[in-house]
């Protein structure tokens, strides 16, 4: 078990590596960020020399490369254009929106799975059915489509609620905004389980317990739910970088300053050392919790074993 | 027991992430329809350091406005520049000048405003190791040169056009005549800066420190900024409010619709989604009035496709293939204004805005437009392509529109085609390369309230920003000429002679001016905007 993290954790480093210098070339291919920051009028020579010159720009590609990451290993992220320091950014933004991904996943797995595990168990009533074309319903339309939608509704029609989400952003405002972002997901997730459940309650080992007398309550959710959760939790791995790193729409649209805003605004601004930042911090977080999910599947199924 | 120590695993895991999570919350919820006597207003976040000389941009600008007044200000209604620090600026011969300040003007740290303050803060923003963005608004004066080499170390830490005579008066010596240079002076980069700026400048930042009605409560970069009135304000334009809370907005949707919702005052860019609603949400609390910007379509004239002798026929005759008057209602809702010359309305008439000066060659005409283009020989090779960035102001929209318009003159089928670039950033690399072939998007705001600023920075030979390339001996020798002009009208007659160059040889197609826009609450009276298109914050009202 040890050896098999250690293992997993050394791996993580040429992915790494790798990660961080296609997305370093991809916004160093936007262009040089320079020109931008003088607004409509000509950048004057010297003034954007000495600015290149700071930032590591007047030199080839891969020395930029190496400088940067030489930098990040002391910890130095570099600075945005606005003279803000990037780790000062991320260590506003990702609290921010981890509190967002974590409202966004508990709906996931609250609503997604109970529902998932109801229509399973009820494959072909109407329950089933609602559920399938609700789902169906919620993953077809696109994100900012709900998302303006029921801010609308909520937050300006009927004033139930503030329409954007104040600077701390406290868990009490996110649930809204934290809806909107998981309810594709949330689909997924119901769609997923309820497969899952529907199969599994014909396997033998549900036949087993129900023979053995075991209480209903007891076999669905220790027998049943427990082995039908293994692609569920996978997808919910994988969901959590993809959460943190999607939430670019549902930021804007709350006005939540958190990662996808501030993403956003390095790849408006060109700002390579924001986006490499935040990137990084992205693809370790993506990395992570692909380790947690592993691990998880051998919570869930002790047959998984890891040496 | 396996599974319990995975378990195990798996909650420590979860309350790391808790913990994580736990050290953002913060403690106060930020204020909504903000508190008594505060106006709470849209921003967005300034994309440079908080510096007078290196703010180029209108959120910026917006705080420097409320924090700083300099030796001059521009009226909010007529653009007029008026003294404001300045008692008098005097001139003989309209290249040395003797500046004297008016008693009692201090900083909120109760520092006193010295003819040192505007100097040294004019030398910082010179000094080209500090890497301010309006250095060049420098440039007219002795010394610069020294102290911004175009390339090297400077030579030296200060200009020597530059001298103090004492506290209240100094001294100015400029390379050449330039006789409407004081009107200039009310532009934020001459703001004077206080000793604590030098002293102690990433502190400065955090909390910056100006002459003007407002001092800085607190600034939470990216998120927002509290101002209040300052008590102590020396000045006669005292704030009419108790502060402004401005508010980051990751998207003016999003302010519009709290705005709309009673949880924002004023915002002061209306998303162009929203236009076609706002008289129906706002009504009278909706503004919409010119500003200093003018959009043009500039041809890339150091290619000789387009530069070539004949060619004047072919880019008049696209200008007069451009349908102004239905782009500016259908796609932008009147927020803008059709262009009949190369200034804005902002300047007023005194000011030297003339809507007869473009004439025939502005106006819509598409059977002339077509015979003009063939006389002069077609356009080149068949074809032209517009390019413009599309990340932000409804660019690809009018850029078809633009296409469509030339297309339908000339009856040969889409000649006309648009090249979207993703980004600001990428298509001002591609512009300030001259790497482009057809004519591209060229917006111009301009610094102060002067025809100068519309005319000489875009189309004197070898300007900063004459992104076409054009060059005119004649257009240079009349701009030379107002500029020596000491008599205002005469100068600015000149500046127009100019103009009527531009008709003629159309280095660059006026499209629209650029109207600002906002909307405010009705907790708010006296909500108006400056030539700039920023809210005048210190005349604000609350009820």
């Amino acid at each position: 078990m040890g050896r098999y993290v250690i293992r997993r954790l050394l791996q993580m480093i040429p992915v790494f590596i790798g990660s961080t210098f296609l997305i370093f070339i991809m916004v160093y291919a936007l262009g040089d960020p320079v020109a931008a920051l003088f607004g409509d009028k000509a950048p004057d020579p010297a003034t954007a020399a000495r600015i290149r010159k700071d930032l590591y720009l007047d030199r080839p590609l891969w020395e930029q490369y190496v400088h940067y990451m030489g930098q990040i290993f002391k910890g130095d992220f570099g600075t945005a254009f606005n003279g803000q320091e990037v780790t000062e950014l991320m260590a506003t933004a990702f609290p921010v929106t981890l509190r967002l991904t974590l409202v966004a996943i508990f709906f996931e797995v609250v609503i997604g799975i109970t529902l998932g595990v109801v229509s399973g168990l009820r494959r072909g009533k109407a329950v089933d059915t609602t559920v399938l074309v609700l789902t169906l319903v919620v993953i077809s339309v696109p994100t900012f489509v709900t998302g303006y939608l029921i801010q609308f509704v909520l937050g300006v029609k009927w004033g139930w609620v503030r329409p954007t989400v104040s600077a701390n952003a406290p868990f009490g405002e996110l649930i809204l905004p934290g809806l909107v972002l998981a309810l594709v997901s949330l689909a997924y997730v119901t769609r997923l389980s309820r497969t899952s459940i529907a199969e599994n309650v014909k396997a033998d080992y549900v036949r087993t317990a129900v023979a053995k007398g075991l209480p209903r309550r007891r076999i669905t959710t220790r027998h049943l739910l427990r082995n039908s959760l293994i692609p569920v939790v996978t997808f919910i791995g994988t969901d959590i970088g993809a959460l943190m790193g999607g939430a670019i729409i549902t930021e804007r649209i709350f006005n939540i300053h958190g990662v996808g805003y501030q993403l956003y605004q390095g790849i408006l601004r060109n700002n390579s050392p924001t986006v490499v930042g935040f990137v990084t911090i992205l693809v370790i977080v993506f990395l992570v919790a692909n380790l947690l999910v592993d691990l998880l599947y051998a919570v869930l199924d002790p047959r998984i074993r890891y040496a | 027991m396996r599974g319990a120590t995975h378990a195990k695993w798996a909650a420590c895991a979860v309350a790391v992430a808790l913990a994580a999570t736990a050290c953002g919350g913060g403690s106060d919820s930020g204020g909504g329809g903000g508190a008594a006597g505060i106006v709470s207003s849209s921003w967005g976040d300034p994309q440079n350091p908080l510096e007078p000389a290196n703010t180029n941009e209108v959120q910026g600008g917006k705080v420097l406005d409320m924090l700083f007044r300099g030796l001059k200000r521009y009226d909010a209604k007529t653009g007029e520049a008026k003294n404001m620090v300045a008692e008098k600026i005097e001139t003989t011969d309209g290249q040395n000048f003797t500046i004297t300040l008016k008693d009692g003007w201090k900083f909120s740290n109760d520092e006193p405003v010295t003819a040192q303050s505007f100097v040294d803060a004019w030398n910082y923003a010179a000094d080209v190791r500090n890497k301010q963005n309006n250095a060049p608004f420098f440039a007219d004066i002795v010394g610069y040169a020294d102290l911004h080499p175009a390339s090297g170390e400077p030579k030296a830490k200060t200009m020597s056009g530059l001298v103090v005579k004492d506290p209240k008066t100094f001294t100015v010596a400029l390379k050449s005549k330039f006789s409407t240079w004081p009107e200039t002076l009310g532009y934020q980069a001459f703001s004077p800066l206080p000793k604590a700026f030098f002293t102690d400048h990433s502190a400065w930042l955090d909390k910056p420190v100006g002459n003007g009605p407002y001092t800085v409560d607190s600034y939470t970069k990216g998120t927002g900024m509290k101002l209040r009135k300052w008590e102590g304000y020396p000045g006669e334009d005292k704030a009419q409010n108790g502060g402004v809370d401005l508010k980051v907005y990751t998207d003016n949707n999003t302010a519009y619709t709290d705005l709309i919702s009673g949880n924002l005052d004023l915002v002061d860019d209306v998303p162009a989604q929203q236009l076609k609603n706002v008289k129906n949400d706002l009504g009278d609390r909706y503004i919409n009035q010119p500003a200093l910007i003018i959009q043009t379509l500039t041809f890339p004239l150091y290619d000789p496709q387009w530069g070539k002798e004949g060619m004047e026929k072919v880019r008049r005759g696209i200008s007069m293939a451009i349908n102004r008057d239905e782009i500016t209602q259908q796609i932008f809702r009147e927020t803008r204004t059709p262009a009949k010359d190369w200034t804005s309305p902002a300047l007023g008439e005194k000011g030297g805005f003339k809507s007869t000066l473009c004439g025939e060659a502005c106006t819509y005409d598409p059977k002339a437009a077509k015979a003009l283009i063939q006389e002069g020989g077609g356009l080149p090779g068949g074809k032209m392509t517009l390019t413009s960035n599309v990340d932000t102001g409804s660019h690809r929209d009018w850029m078809d529109a633009v296409c469509n318009s030339v297309n339908n003159a000339l009856g040969e089928g889409p000649v006309c085609t648009v090249n979207p670039v993703g980004t600001f950033a990428d298509f001002r690399n591609q512009q300030s390369a001259y790497k482009l072939t057809g004519p591209f998007r060229s917006g111009w705001q301009a610094d102060y309230p002067l025809i100068q600023n519309f005319l000489q920075p875009l189309y004197y030979t070898g300007a900063s920003s004459n992104y076409g390339k054009f060059s005119s001996p004649d257009f240079d020798k009349l701009v030379d000429q107002a500029n020596q002009e000491t008599d205002a009208a005469k100068a600015i007659a000149s500046f127009q002679d100019a103009e009527k160059i531009l008709a003629e040889q159309m280095p660059a197609i006026p499209l629209w001016y650029q109207n600002g826009s906002a909307g405010h609450s009705e907790r708010v009276s006296d909500v108006a905007l400056n030539q700039f298109s920023v809210p005048v914050y210190n005349e604000i009202k609350v009820s």
